[in-house]
């Protein structure tokens, strides 16, 4: 039987119940979220329940909300069954005061760089990494810079004296 | 009695075994700005430790305040070897996102365009893998083709190697009787040239010993680091996206998807070379099917999109509506509906992908692109500890590693 997006909606819902939430399609793939502590638990049940088969993770990032106070920080897991050639986009959300998220790297071990940059950029906390440092920035950085409150040099401002590098 | 030894280490110090080797950040053997860690007993490696991002250019977040359009030249520098495929995976994430219709012809342009760029990354990584065995000549040979490609891509788009290539839409121009007479020229000398290649490597005693059972994985550890493209194949998983996920009208064309079964050094390199052939067949199939077009199809090179797709100089000039939208156009003054999309291509190396946030504005929201080699390059400790280190530079070169697209 073919694997559809209803079929895994159904499949999580029977297990999780009302705990995972906001379901919706967008460009042929199914999104959920779940709080965050479950997140472990569903990637487990997506991977182990052989009529899921959720083995390949895709793709593992962050993005900053910073307007949904309490959840401004989203960890986003990219799933993929090749059998059935079936995509699923999975996030867990959490508030940028206490980041703690469980780690995937024990299931995934495609997760450990992807959770490390997603920590060097967005400053998750993965609880249970086993090397949870910074990796494209330099280890000095005391910020995360691809959170919305660091916004990008405004490109008209004109109080720069570009003189000494002959554009002035 | 105490052991009598000609060094004698200061009381207390440990006595270590192994010796810490650093290699890179920039050294012959990486081919790129990578360094390694490395601690060596001899010449065994022990264990590697992996710095990467030394040039990370923070392109996550310069996306975020570009319109689209300025965005395709920031794909070219994530896996330079074949631009092409980034510009082209970018388009079509957008045309996906905003539910644009494509020309058939335009789609065999692209597949042209994307097939030459992988043979030409592929060339760069086979030979590469020759080079750190000591074979320098397959890689000066082939450099002759991958010039030619070069030519073709300028012909096309105006530049090599940071392509931007295309447009949101189709093609900035429609290929000139050059770039086709070039296409003609690379169909009938390159195969020869590929044997020649293949001659040189596949059956090479010296070749296969220094690559065979080494760096290999099984395909159950590749899935788990997240391997894509043709180093997953080589380890006998048929992933590929052109087949999985047709784009760009895969689906019209005829192609083998080979895999190897150790996931090795040579493996690797067999499956790239195999690959090549059948990048050439999709290239001829595809210049079949532009030259059946007849008529005013045969000159389509860009949907009609005037949203996106600038409008010609001349009506710039002349027609006040031109005029608008390219005004609009270069200061990005479209908004973008609200919505989420992720959308792969095979590229070069695997599984290149865009994940792309919009919040209705007229930037990205959140831009991520999923760079393969970032991801598979995490194994690189396991596939080289315990081997020699000089396997250790060759499985670095056959994993096809990009430095640009590693950092982005």
């Amino acid at each position: 039987m073919a694997l559809s997006n209803d079929t895994i909606q159904n499949k999580l819902e029977e297990k999780f119940g009302d705990q995972v939430l906001n379901f919706s399609t967008a460009s042929g793939i199914l999104s959920f979220e779940s709080p965050k502590e479950l997140n472990l638990k569903v990637l487990q049940y997506l991977y182990e329940e052989p009529s899921l088969g959720f083995t390949f993770l895709t793709d593992l990032c962050g993005v900053n909300y910073p307007d949904n106070t309490g959840a401004e920080l989203v960890v986003v897991y990219h799933l993929h069954n090749f059998s059935e050639n079936i995509r699923l986009r999975y996030s867990v959300s959490t508030s940028i005061d206490e980041t703690a998220v469980f780690t995937a790297s024990k299931l995934f071990e495609s997760a450990n760089w992807m959770e490390r940059e997603t920590y060097d950029f967005f400053g998750v906390n993965f609880i249970g990494h086993p090397n949870l440092k910074r990796i494209l920035n330099v280890d000095e950085m005391d910020y995360f810079p691809l959170r919305k409150q660091y916004p990008l040099e405004d490109q008209t401002r004109i109080d720069k004296d570009d003189e000494m590098f002959g554009r002035g | 009695m105490e052991q009598q030894s000609h060094i004698t280490l200061p009381k207390g110090s440990i006595e270590k075994t192994t010796t810490t080797l650093n290699i890179g950040p920039t050294h012959p053997a990486t081919h790129g700005v990578f360094q390694n860690i490395m601690e060596v007993d001899g010449e065994r490696v022990v264990s590697t430790e992996q710095t990467v991002g030394y040039i990370h250019r923070a392109f996550e977040k310069l996306a975020e305040r570009r319109p689209l359009y300025q965005i395709t030249p920031i794909t070219d520098r994530l896996n330079y070897c074949s631009s092409p495929i980034n510009n082209m995976g970018w388009h079509i994430t957008c045309e996906r996102f905003l539910k644009l219709e494509l020309p058939k012809r335009v789609d065999y342009l692209r597949v042209i365009i994307m097939e030459l760029s992988r043979i030409s990354d592929h060339l760069i990584c086979n030979s590469i893998v020759g080079v750190d065995t000591g074979a320098y000549t397959g890689f000066l040979y082939v450099m002759q083709y991958r010039e030619l490609i070069y030519e073709i891509y300028e012909e096309v788009c105006g530049s090599r190697l940071t392509t931007n290539i295309g447009r949101i839409g189709g093609f900035e121009r429609n290929f000139t009787n050059t770039a086709f007479t070039k296409l003609e020229k690379f169909l009938n000398e390159y195969p020869k040239v590929l044997k020649e290649f293949e001659n040189l490597f596949a059956r090479n005693r010296i070749f296969m010993d220094r690559t065979q059972g080494t760096g290999g994985i099984s395909a159950e550890r590749a899935l788990n680091y997240g391997f894509t493209g043709p180093n997953l194949r080589a380890a006998g998983v048929d992933y590929d996206v052109r087949v999985q996920q047709p784009y760009s009208s895969y689906q019209d064309f005829d192609f083998k998807v080979p895999v190897g079964t150790t996931g090795d050094n040579y493996d690797r390199f067999l499956v790239r070379n195999a690959e090549m052939y059948e990048s050439i067949s999709i290239i001829k199939q595809a210049y079949q099917k532009i030259q059946n077009f007849k008529g005013a199809e045969a000159e389509v090179y860009h949907a009609d999109v005037p949203e996106y797709y600038l409008p010609k100089k001349e009506d710039v000039y002349t027609k006040m509506e031109a005029l608008i939208w390219h005004f609009k156009i270069i200061m990005g003054e479209i908004e973008l509906p609200k919505g989420q999309i992720y959308s792969a291509v095979e590229g070069g190396n695997g599984e290149l992908g865009f994940y792309l946030i919009s919040d209705g504005g007229r930037t990205p929201f959140r831009l991520h692109f999923r760079r393969p080699c970032f991801i598979y390059y995490q194994a690189f400790e396991e596939l080289i500890k315990g081997g020699m280190l000089s396997d250790a530079v060759v499985t670095m070169s056959s994993l096809n590693l990009i430095a640009g697209e590693l950092d982005a």
